[in-house]
């Protein structure tokens, strides 16, 4: 937009001081912009009346003036009906890079970072902002709080479709003058976007709520009985209690009955959606704990570090790829994998193969590994919290409507932890590593009787389960800082999940943690983040208490060891 | 009876051990207060409170051996005990500050004023009186222990599950005190304690005081321990220990003998730690942190469990340890930490004290572990040799 005006021909052709020209070249300039304009729609549209920019007119004068109370008049008139072109210049005012002179004639210019003041109708540079001539037109919140939306206007016009939806949404959130909202009325059937066109009725239907006439109140309710946003649920409730006519103060009580109704189902929704991202956090963290807890029966107190073997490796390939990172994200996926699994295995043929069959010396060993580890990070990364950056795709969130939002790396952590579910079950199920696995976690003699190296099979039993344990470390990074301290922060958590869930028993792992974590956002808005977490704590005690191998037991005779 | 107790068979560890104390508190005690600061003899009153604190460390982790050592349980939540005895504790010295506070008011303790509280809740009525105090120690941390205990005996959970949901008592509960809403002081948790029993914290000879009360309370806490395993009820709590399916098949009430000594060594934490707090001067949530509790499973291991004494020498060691390290090389610290943890476990399974010379095993094995044991190694050297053919 800001392009198609400053290189205009027509205009850069106009020559500087031929001042009877200038009521001439205004009109001829506005026909020229609206016919060359491919723009959708054209906002900016002059009249007659409006005010003018060209160098000496009065408009531009009055900004020039000493006195701050003609100048801000014609500020606002410049922003209430902006002529042609004035796009540049509005914009310019509200980053305070425009600036105005008095001499030799009045006259506006726009100055760039460097410092350059160049015309505002071509590239012709007019001086510099140090110039003691040229000063900073400079503007209060009044006039900041009119200016925006008037911006906002402007940008539904603009050919990026993402630029008009954000405008829409952000006059939303603005303070609009009655005339605003007029323009808006008149402007809204000429929208080509549906989803901008229905934003901006809802807006006019906004105001109309409380609108005098009990008519046009009506309308409005009809209007925005699909709306969920908190300002119209506002406005709603006022008018179901307060309003004079009886039929306006019914409906507006209906309706909002209604739009109640569903805010609730999408709170819910919401409340679901969270909780499950919860708990696939929880799931990607303890799923690795129930192959070698659950599976081998090892207590490895050091499964969390394994996941913050897996952050770090994700935050080193970042550094090393700064400028790839969606392709350094997909890297550290196999990267952590490997670097976890294979430390595991170190762990198992070092240390945790002496202690079969001892769990609680088992759980001090690996206990005194997890802490040198921590100190192993804490020396080699520094203790200090690294943040790692979000590809593109991973950030910003879906707002599906105002009730309902989610963010993007939540989501498709959710999806990557179910992912990896399913993909170790199909291992574990259909595989003949998974059969090995098994086989020897069933019967050790008998597997080795039948040719099954277990050795083999423990050590790489260890090194699955830790690799995607190196796996959810890749996935916290992108919702946590990477530091010494992020596994420890769910040991506790991934336990009580592989217990909840039945020690051995993979899909009470899916269970349990899905479960733990949706019950912990639907206590959330009764008692605190906190508390939540805490009541959880002692349902789940509770409920081992009753069923002390957990929600699904193994059953038969593995169960008997 | 008594005295057949104390020094029946191969008691002579534990013996020495008491012996070594009862030497410690005397020359700490004359050390600081009869020898001037001057000389070369004099006894610092930081080695005396750091010396304190070990003891009370030390009372911790025999309250873990008597369960772990002897009934099998391990319980990864002790610490969660004893920082409950070490809030009741707390408590206490919070309302003997009475108005000294810094905003000087007499009803309430500072933290309350400053989050804008006007009364005192409920749960601190009582806690002017010490013998009120007192009694919480004991009671709060008992009626906790009992109540767990009773729910996961009784549905018998054990092993590796009783040592994961007792880790998640504490961590619930660290939780929990982390609050302001708790009225317990939240992240800042109790401090800036003035006196106790009237007597100014900050002096000498209180600090002295503290520090024989703790010397005496580990002492009576041995032979308690001590009395309990060599009774009838500690060779059923080893019998459960060894073949817990078995003992209950011939008819004992397993999950109530497991309660009682878990309430009794709960009690015995919970004093430890309302004797550590008027010696450091503060009390946080971080007690409840399940490394504290961990941290206090690694002494009793590393000083040999199912003795009784040798996780005293264990707390001595590891935490003396701990001091000179984080000191000298902070960095260090954990390593050496971890590394003990491995070692230990690996090398040493019966802790530091089978390094010292040639003693009894702590608790004979029972005739089930060895047919057990038995077992295991005829089906291993089998499968061995089946894979050889193969």
């Amino acid at each position: 937009m800001t392009n198609h005006t400053r290189n205009h021909p027509q205009s850069s052709a106009a020559p500087i001081g031929l001042k009877r020209f200038r009521r001439w070249i205004a009109p001829i300039l506005t026909l020229c912009l609206l016919l060359g304009a491919t723009l959708p729609i054209s906002v900016a549209q002059a009249d007659p009346a409006s005010p003018s920019l060209a160098a000496g007119s009065p408009t531009v004068s009055a900004i020039a003036s000493d006195d701050a109370m003609t100048r801000s008049q014609a500020i606002k008139a410049l922003i209430l009906q902006p002529p042609a072109g004035a796009a540049d210049v509005l914009h310019a005012l509200d980053r305070g890079m425009l600036y105005v002179t008095a001499k030799p004639v009045a006259r506006l210019g726009i100055a760039d970072a460097a410092g350059k003041i160049s015309a505002i109708d071509s590239d012709e540079i007019l001086g510099n902002t140090s110039d003691a001539q040229w000063q900073p037109v400079s503007i209060n919140n009044v006039i900041r709080i009119q200016l925006r939306p008037r911006l906002d206007l402007m940008a539904l016009a603009s050919p990026d479709v993402s630029k008009r939806r954000d405008a829409a949404q952000d006059l939303f959130s603005a303070r609009l003058t009655p005339d605003y909202i007029h323009e808006i009325k008149a402007l809204e059937p000429k929208i080509k976007d549906a989803d901008v066109q229905a934003n901006l009725r809802k807006l006019v239907a906004g105001f109309e709520l409380n609108d005098a006439d009990p008519k046009v109140r009506l309308a409005a309710i009809a209007d925005v009985a699909d709306a969920l946003d908190p300002e119209i649920r506002a406005k709603l409730a006022n008018l179901a209690s307060n309003d004079n006519d009886p039929a306006v103060k019914a409906a507006a009580a209906k309706t909002l009955d209604a739009i109640n109704t569903r805010v609730a189902g999408w709170q819910f929704l919401q409340n679901l959606v969270f909780g499950l991202s919860l708990g696939s956090v929880l799931l990607l963290a303890a799923i690795g704990l129930a192959i070698t807890f659950g599976v081998m029966g090892v207590i490895n107190m050091a499964h969390g570090e394994m996941m913050m073997i897996g952050a770090y490796t994700t935050w080193l390939l970042q550094q090393l790829m700064p400028n790839h990172l969606t392709a350094a994200l997909f890297l550290a996926i196999p990267s952590a994998f490997l670097a976890a699994g294979i430390i595991g295995m170190a762990i198992e043929r070092g240390l945790i193969r002496f202690l079969y069959g001892r769990p609680l010396e088992t759980l001090l060993a690996t206990f005194g590994l997890s802490l040198m580890l921590q100190q192993a990070a804490r020396i080699i990364f520094t203790p200090l919290n690294r943040a790692v950056a979000l590809p593109d795709f991973m950030s910003n969130s879906w707002v599906v409507n105002p009730v309902f939002a989610i963010t993007y790396n939540r989501l498709y952590i959710l999806i990557f932890s179910l992912t990896v579910f399913f993909g170790l079950l199909l291992l574990l199920k259909r595989s003949t590593f998974g059969l090995r696995i098994r086989a020897v976690a069933q019967n050790r003699a008998m597997a080795r009787a039948c040719g099954v190296r277990s050795n083999w099979i423990d050590a790489l039993t260890f090194g699955l389960g830790s690799g995607i344990a190196g796996i959810a470390g890749v996935a916290l990074a992108q919702i946590t800082n990477v530091g010494p301290n992020l596994g420890q922060s769910y040991i506790v958590d991934s336990f009580m999940v592989v217990v909840l869930g039945g020690v051995g028993n993979l899909w009470g792992t899916l269970v349990a943690g899905m479960g733990i974590g949706v019950l912990n956002k639907f206590l959330e808005p009764y008692s605190g983040a906190v508390l939540a977490k805490v009541v959880v704590l002692v349902l789940v005690i509770l409920v081992i208490q009753k069923r002390p191998r957990g929600l699904f037991p193994q059953k038969g005779r593995a169960a008997e060891e | 009876m008594l005295f057949k107790t104390l020094f029946a068979g191969h008691e002579r560890g534990g013996l020495i051990v008491m012996l070594a104390i009862v030497l410690m508190l005397l020359w700490v005690s004359i050390g600081n207060l009869a020898v001037p600061a001057s000389s070369s003899w004099h006894v610092s009153t930081y080695t005396v409170t750091i010396l304190g604190k070990f003891l009370t460390y030390a009372l911790l982790a025999v309250s873990i051996d008597l369960i772990w050592g002897y009934a099998g349980i391990l319980s990864l939540g002790h610490g969660a005990f004893f920082a409950l005895g070490g809030y009741a504790m707390g408590m206490y010295l919070m309302r003997e500050i009475g108005d000294r506070g810094q905003y000087g008011n007499p009803n309430l303790p500072d933290f309350m004023v400053f989050l804008n509280w006007h009364e005192l809740p409920w749960y601190w009525y009582g806690f002017d009186h010490f013998w009120f105090a007192a009694l919480m120690v004991l009671l709060v941390p008992g009626i906790l222990a009992g109540l767990f205990g009773w729910l996961a005996f009784r549905s018998k959970v054990s092993g590796v599950y009783f040592a994961i949901i007792t880790q998640a008592l504490t961590y619930a509960l660290m939780l929990a005190f982390f609050r302001n809403e708790m009225g317990f002081g939240g992240n800042n948790g109790l401090t800036d304690f003035k006196d106790i029993l009237g007597f100014s914290i900050t002096e000498n000879s209180t600090r002295v005081g503290l520090f024989v009360a703790s010397g005496i309370a580990l002492i009576l806490g041995y032979f308690i321990a001590q009395a309990i395993v060599r009774s009838r009820f500690g060779r059923v709590l080893v019998a459960i220990r060894d073949a817990e399916p078995r003992t209950r098949a011939c008819g004992y009430p397993v999950a109530q003998y497991k309660l009682v000594v878990f309430v009794i060594s709960a009690m015995l934490a919970a004093v430890a730690g309302a004797l550590y707090v008027p010696q450091v001067g503060i009390i946080n949530p971080g007690e409840f942190s399940p490394l504290s509790s961990i941290e206090a499973v690694a002494w009793v291991a590393t000083g040999g469990r199912g003795s009784l004494f040798g996780p005293i020498i264990g707390a001595f060691a590891v935490n003396y340890s701990k001091t000179q390290l984080t000191t000298l090389a902070p960095d260090l610290w954990p390593f050496v930490l971890g590394g003990l943890f491995i070692l230990v476990t690996v090398f040493l399974p019966k802790g530091l004290i089978s390094l010292l010379g040639r003693r009894k095993k702590p608790v004979e094995e029972s005739e089930t572990m060895v047919i057990n044991k038995a077992i295991k190694q005829e089906t291993s050297v089998a499968a061995d040799r089946k894979t050889e053919v193969l």
